[in-house]
């Protein structure tokens, strides 16, 4: 199977991952079976717009205007953090 | 150093268990069900570990359940915003259990598999009909679409079926796969000469893992922990002593491993008497081997030093002698030949039956 995320598939959380706040260290993480993941700034804003309903080729496109940058370019780097989640079985995907 | 809050901790909620695994993580003396904090005991200390800084946590065991007030001690988990896996053979488990389970909010699975017939699994395990009973379990786990881990302990007798283990793996839904070689401590220790694998069954089962990995991309994630005795290097146990993460053993002593109540010099405090948080910044037996200013040598001027912290300091007691040595896996050990003459011994017959695990008396 391929990890790489065509532009109308709509990613999400499956059940046992979830965002949540680590009020010891601050900042946000990914709880996922026995791992957790502490998110920069762009893997925060990335995963908040994860919702099962917005495609990759939308979510990209929102991040290109919040953060002004080519969407080329944050295609990359969207593609790049969500197949390495999809890897670890810890991001799954609607056609 | 500046030491890190927890991220991970385990609860061996009770050494009681059906099976009878001959390389059992808990130690050979087993502790009663009289010894075993109470619920609300337990409650608060996943309080204190939230507090802390832990956000996993793992209900182990022995079997977590035989306590029947698991689905209680999740809730009260969850409460705490822990994520929390539970570890289990599945004996004991039914589907009322889960229900409760699922309503106390249950984030994860990880089911054990001892091997993949009921003849081999049950001889294995020590328990007739316990493999039926697992697969029945399972089956249920994947109905409800619990997230699932297979945690396959690997050794001599079952790492030949390891295609027919992932194979399993897929069919009960599992997303994850520990491939997870026996690790000599505790009662493997007892039954070493039985369990080693042969080198040639190492190198296969790095070949078989390699390509599954490839061929099931984005339906099975694998975490491959392989025999370490073959290794050149050590493993960075529990990534650094007092590190990552911590145990608390059923009577509520709190370990910086599951293994090291087997260096007797250290002491342990106990989380009825004294704050989790005191007992992991100041308590002596986590201050011992923290970070890497207790190195010895060849550790100390190792460039690898930051990544294998000298590897388990359990593993040096038990094959130098010596809990600050290097662990003797690292070829660069000057104790290295240890565990190439174990490697030797346990390479010429099958070391007799197993000793299973059992509680004294």
């Amino acid at each position: 199977m391929k990890l790489a995320l065509a532009p109308s598939d709509r990613p999400f959380l499956p059940r046992g991952v979830r965002l949540a706040a680590d009020k010891v260290r601050g900042g946000t993480v990914l709880l996922c079976p026995e791992k957790a993941i502490a998110l920069d700034a762009i893997g925060e804003a990335i995963l908040s717009r994860v919702d099962g309903s917005t495609s990759f080729k939308e979510i990209v496109a929102a991040l290109a205007v919040a953060y002004d940058a080519p969407a080329e370019q944050i295609a990359g780097d969207v593609q790049r953090f969500l197949a390495g989640l999809r890897a670890r079985m810890y991001l799954a995907v609607r056609p | 150093m500046t030491v890190p809050p927890p991220i991970a901790m385990l609860a061996e909620l009770t050494h009681r268990c059906p099976l009878a695994c001959p390389y059992c993580s808990n130690p050979q003396d087993l502790l009663g069900r009289e010894a075993e904090m109470t619920t609300g005991e337990w409650a608060d200390a996943f309080h204190q570990a939230a507090e802390l800084g832990v956000l996993q946590l793992h209900l182990s065991g022995g079997e977590p359940a035989a306590r029947p007030d698991l689905a209680e001690l999740t809730a009260a988990a969850q409460g705490c915003g822990l994520y929390t896996n539970l570890i289990t053979s599945g004996i004991g488990l039914t589907p009322r259990r889960l229900d409760a389970l699922e309503a106390a909010g249950l984030d994860h699975i990880q089911l054990s598999l001892q091997g993949t017939s009921a003849g081999l699994a049950d001889w294995i395990g020590g328990y007739k009909g316990g493999f039926d009973r697992k697969m029945k379990i399972a089956a249920e786990i994947k109905t409800r679409g619990i997230p699932l881990t297979l945690n396959a302990v690997m050794h001599r007798h079952n790492l030949d079926d390891l295609e027919r283990t992932i194979e399993m793996a897929v069919e009960m839904g599992a997303r994850r796969l520990e491939v997870a070689s026996v690790q000599f401590h505790g009662w493997a220790s007892r039954n070493r000469a039985q369990l080693l694998p042969t080198r040639a069954q190492t190198e296969a089962a790095k070949r078989i893992v390699a390509e599954a990995e490839q061929r099931l991309r984005g339906v099975l994630a694998f975490d491959f922990v392989p025999p370490d005795y073959y290794a050149d290097y050590p493993k960075a146990c529990m990534g650094g002593w007092g590190t990552a993460g911590l145990n608390i053993a059923p009577d509520g002593t709190v370990l910086p491993c599951h293994a090291a109540q087997t260096i007797p010099h250290l002491d342990f405090d106990n989380v009825r008497s004294k704050p989790l948080a005191a007992i992991w910044y100041e308590g002596a037996a986590f201050n011992s081997y923290r970070g890497t200013d207790w190195l010895p040598q060849p550790c100390r001027s190792c460039d690898r030093k930051e990544s294998d912290f000298g590897g388990c300091r359990c593993q040096a007691l038990a094959l130098a002698g010596d809990a600050g040595a290097a662990d003797p896996v690292c070829r660069k050990s000057p104790r290295h030949q240890a565990v190439l003459d174990l490697l030797e011994a346990g390479s010429t017959g099958d070391g007799g039956g197993f000793v299973y695990r059992r509680a004294a008396g």
